[in-house]
């Protein structure tokens, strides 16, 4: 049983590890809200472009992310081809399947939508590598504001996934052992996982109100607390804010140059 | 905090915290929806500095009183509590950080992910200048015996005793007045258990701190404690004294409470098991892993599988990317119909991973493990065989045949009345047989199953409200309704009183006088004694060099 | 006298049980989701019929723990959990994006009924708003331009009620059956049940 499956994720002693984690996640809603209210290609594939470039000189290795990237070429080919089929059917009809059609028009859109959801992963990506899930909450709580108490619990939380996981798949097996799944009908199977969905919130429940204990009875939620790490921001972090802010106007400057520019409302 | 009136004792002490004086004047508790009080007028003055071991039967309210003092317990409808406790003169909610409280799951005693930043959590809370933090978790760690570990080290993979461990440092980072633990070592092993203990203790006696002990193995603790209090099942105190008074006694009231007193066992009529019948389960060279093998490899596997009809050793490594996590050398293991085996050895070992693959809960990922000709023949109206290899079974053939009894009983519940949940098997295997239910037929033997596990008095009760020793006895139940040929537990004895434990033992000698084959994976040496049979070892993986070792097989 | 703290069980509680639904995401991601999604492949407008399913933490959270914000928290923390996971990395922007979005949605509901009436229909509404702001926002968000009229009105209608009835009926169902088996017990759905 696994039940630590971030640890070889993070990369703390890379230099976006290093950012402050609140910062870096504000930086990153930043530029995917960016590109996100865009909808024209080159915009997309500007911000593409610089990302990957900047992130690559900051010594960060994309390649290493190839196995993360698989499942989102896969979501983002069948984003594609419903955006063709969706989108309105300017221009030539490719092909016909009666009940819908792709035409060059709604391609052209479909391609768009790819390229623009592709810029989103960047950001994405390098926030969720290089950010270690307690410097977040750290820095949600002391410098975001955020109400510690839910922060610290979102943190509990993160921490009994793995142990969710295991016990998600000893259910499986006692189903198994009670004679319940394969050879069922198929109503029987799916109340077979539904069942087994509820044991796992039973589980959960359970698990969360024994914790709550130990952390009440840890003074957890009594009144001021202190932070034994302060949470501190650095010039680096105004800098990768000032880069970004920097890229968001290039990239749209040299859009709005090439005449290419458009926002989702326009 | 200003209804402090004597004994005034800050929190942010320095290195010398001194015990908590704590008082309980006419204090009740009544659960709501519950007929009788869990605690009925307590009275009761626990000296700073005195080592208290609370005893009582099952269900007595010792974990509820336990809670209480810790301030952790709320009257949501203000209907529930009367009377005060205080903990140095501080009403116990208020009195956060003077008492300190562990339970008994480990999973529990753990909140964050990081070693270090679990330890700091409390005194965090507490609010402790940032700088004295972490001169406060070493120290912590230090006393616990996990000065060791590095701060940042993950909390996961941590062992159920060092978790518990850890839960004490960050106890002791808050610098608490007493300690209040709830059962901390009734899911341990016996090595966690002594571990626990003596962290416990050092703690205590280095720091001053009150300690509050609730454990129904008596003898773990009771030579070290000065007083012992047993609530009654009324709620009330029944005896309050020296170790040496109350074990004298109210031995005879703890006993028929269930109660482990020290030097006691349950009696148990002589028992010689029937001499093992055919064989059921056979294993050469078994290879076990908790890894979910990769798609490919398992149709690698059913190809293989269908192609012999006869045993075979089976591969799963052949595959790439697959890394074994695997016990080797479990040269050879059978099970034979009327014989007991305990499964033995330390948390880790492997001991579940091995019964989970016997049982056709994993698949194993070497070697040749069978299902003999006496477990494969067709049940009933069953059209054909089942086939050798039990992973591959269909889960109604399996129960039929295997019943397995998971550590934790609520994972086998799959229905919301313990009526129902008798029924499950017995209409799946009835599926399988191609044949319809018999309802009177049904109906008789979910009563005689009642009857026998003493379960009538619930049969209508939802299967998650049982009490634990109910939930046990229902999840054996549940696994004997099919009447399979083979049955293996997992730990059937963790955490239960001494009349569960004589039941289940009694149970069992009869299963196995019948002819059923028993495995039981436990760490309780009375248990392994009253069954007898033969004694499997699983060492840890590192140390392993000849992973099975049969030490004795002696059929008494 | 309601006290209108949150209690810390309350908020434990409430963060693992959004920890619960982001594990039955990634399950419901990896085995349930793709072939579902392969059936309506001709007709993708059709697709938010079986997205409810992720509506389900702020709707269930809401609805179990019956304090103002629960199901925002409860949706956010799932989605932050889902970020964090190997098949959310890529996307964590938007899966946290939507998740204050769908959050919002569900929270609506609760509030206007002044976190006073807990019934079928309530949970029901929830999960129908929860389904609307999923819809409405994905159409402007990743569909901007690519819808016409109908089968804008179409996606927005399936979200809609693929929430009421995937987030809201089960969130619904779930409570019940959660209720009896007592591990409610020290929340006000529990205590509602016991009164009932």
């Amino acid at each position: 049983m696994n039940n630590d499956i971030f640890s070889s994720i993070i990369r703390r002693d890379s230099f976006f590890g290093r950012l402050n984690a609140g910062l870096k996640m504000g930086v990153m809603f930043l530029l995917i809200i960016a590109i996100m209210i865009t909808k024209d290609p080159v915009t997309s594939l500007g911000f593409f472009g610089a990302q990957v470039l900047l992130v690559s000189l900051c010594g960060f290795n994309l390649l290493r992310l190839s196995f993360y990237l698989w499942p989102l070429l896969v979501a983002l080919l069948t984003t594609g081809w419903s955006t063709a089929l969706l989108a309105p059917k300017t221009g030539q009809i490719l092909w016909d399947f009666g009940l819908n059609s792709i035409s060059t028009g709604s391609l052209e859109v479909a391609v768009n939508m790819m390229l623009r959801a592709l810029a989103m992963t960047i950001p994405s990506l390098v926030f969720v590598m290089s950010t270690d899930p307690t410097d977040l909450g750290d820095a949600l709580a002391q410098r975001w504001r955020l109400p510690a108490r839910f922060v610290l619990a979102a943190l509990v939380a993160l921490r009994l996934v793995g142990v969710l996981f295991g016990e998600w798949h000893a259910l499986g097996q006692a189903r198994r052992a009670r004679g319940l799944g394969a050879g069922q009908s198929w109503w029987g199977r799916v109340r077979t996982a539904a069942g087994q969905c509820f044991a796992l919130l039973v589980q959960a429940i359970r698990r969360g109100s024994r914790l709550a204990v130990t952390m009440e009875a840890r003074g957890f939620g009594a009144g001021r607390r202190t932070w034994a790490r302060e949470s501190t921001v650095s010039r680096a972090d105004y800098l990768v804010l000032a880069v970004s802010v920097l890229i968001i106007v290039a990239v749209y400057g040299l859009s709005a140059a090439l005449g290419s520019l458009t926002f989702i409302w326009g | 905090m200003n209804t402090q009136t004597e004994n005034p004792t800050s929190i942010t002490d320095s290195a010398d915290t001194r015990g908590a004086l704590i008082e309980l004047d006419s204090l009740s508790w009544h659960h709501p929806g519950r007929e009788n009080p869990t605690l009925n007028s307590l009275s009761l003055t626990i000296k700073p500095g005195e080592k208290v071991l609370l005893l009582g039967p099952s269900g007595a309210g010792k974990s509820t009183l336990l809670h209480a003092i810790a301030g952790v317990l709320y009257d949501q409808d203000g209907q529930s509590a009367s009377g005060s406790i205080t903990i140095n003169g501080v009403p116990a909610e208020q009195a956060r950080g003077l008492i300190a409280l562990m339970q008994q799951d480990p999973e529990s005693s753990v909140v964050l992910s990081r070693v270090g930043d679990d330890v700091a959590f409390g005194a965090e809370n507490m609010a402790v200048e940032p700088s004295q933090i972490w001169q406060r978790v070493q120290e912590s760690l230090n006393a616990v015996g996990l000065g060791h570990l590095e701060l940042e080290r993950s909390t996961a993979a941590l062992s159920g005793g060092q978790k518990q461990r850890l839960g004490l440092a960050g106890i002791l980072a808050m610098r608490p007045a007493a300690l209040a633990l709830d059962e901390p070592t009734a899911n341990l092993d016996p090595e966690g258990v002594i571990e626990v203990r003596d962290a416990v203790l050092a703690a205590a006696s280095t720091t001053g701190a009150t300690l509050l002990v609730v454990e129904h193995r008596v003898g773990i603790w009771s030579p070290f404690m000065d007083r012992v209090i047993v609530l009654g099942t009324d709620g009330t105190i029944s005896h309050d004294g020296t170790p040496e008074q109350v074990l004298g006694a109210a031995r005879d009231e703890l006993i028929a409470g269930g109660v482990w007193v020290p030097e006691y066992e349950p009696e148990l009529p002589a028992f010689s098991a029937p001499a093992p019948g055919r064989s059921l389960i056979a294993a050469r060279k078994l290879g076990i892993s908790r890894v979910t093998p990769t798609r490919k490899s398992l149709k690698i596997r059913r190809a293989q599988v269908k192609k012999h009809p006869e045993p075979i050793e089976l591969n799963l490594e052949a595959v790439k990317n697959y890394t074994p996590q695997a016990l080797r050398d479990i040269t050879e293991l059978s099970l034979h119909e009327g014989e007991h085996i305990s499964l033995l050895g330390p948390n880790g070992a492997g001991k579940s991973t091995l019964a989970l693959t016997l049982a056709g809960l994993l698949y194993p990922v070497a070697g040749r493990l069978e299902a003999s000709r006496a477990l494969r023949t067709a049940r009933g109206g069953e059209k054909i065989q089942a086939h050798w290899d039990i992973a591959s079974w269909n889960p109604a053939q399996l129960v039929s045949r295997i019943g397995y009894v998971f550590q934790e009983p609520e994972y086998q519940f799959v229905t919301s009345r313990v009526r129902d949940e008798l029924q499950v098997g017995p209409r799946r295997v009835a599926a399988l047989e191609h044949r319809t239910v018999d309802e009177a037929e049904l109906a008789a033997r979910t009563d005689e199953l009642l009857e026998r596990l003493r379960l009538t008095h619930v049969q209508d009760a939802n299967p998650f409200t049982l009490s634990g020793g109910e939930k046990r006895r229902l999840s054996v139940a549940t696994a004997l309704a099919t009447r399979p040929q083979v049955l293996i537990l997992d730990e059937p004895t963790f955490g239960q009183d001494a009349r569960t434990w004589a039941e289940l033992v009694q149970l069992i000698r009869r299963l196995v006088s019948e002819g059923v084959a028993v495995l039981s994976i436990t760490h309780d040496e009375a248990y392994t004694r009253a069954l007898g049979g033969a004694h499997i070892r699983l060492e840890n993986v590192h140390s392993m060099t000849n992973g099975l070792q049969a030490e004795e097989n002696t059929h008494e | 006298m309601k006290n209108y703290r949150w209690r810390v069980n309350e908020i434990v509680v409430l963060a693992v049980l959004a920890a619960a639904c982001s594990v039955l995401f990634a399950i419901w991601n990896t085995a349930v989701y793709p072939a579902a999604k392969g059936l309506l492949v001709a007709t993708p407008e059709y697709r938010p019929l079986i997205g409810g399913v992720w509506l389900l933490a702020g709707v269930l959270c809401g609805y179990i723990i019956r304090r103002p914000g629960a199901a925002l928290a409860g949706e956010l923390i799932a989605a932050f959990i889902s970020s964090m996971l190997p098949g959310g990395a890529g996307a964590s922007g938007e899966i946290l994006l939507s998740g204050l979005i769908q959050g919002i949605g569900a929270e609506i509901i609760f509030a206007l009924f002044l976190y006073k009436r807990w019934d079928a229909l309530t949970a029901l509404l929830a999960g129908a708003l929860s389904g609307a702001f999923m819809g409405v926002s994905e159409l402007i968000i990743y569909y901007a331009g690519v819808y016409e009229g109908s089968k804008a009105f179409v996606y927005a209608l399936c979200s809609i009620i693929s929430g009421a009835i995937l987030a809201g009926g089960v969130s619904w169902l779930l409570t019940r059956a959660l209720a009896q088996t007592g591990v409610l017990a020290s929340l006000a759905s529990g205590a509602q049940s016991r009164r009932a």
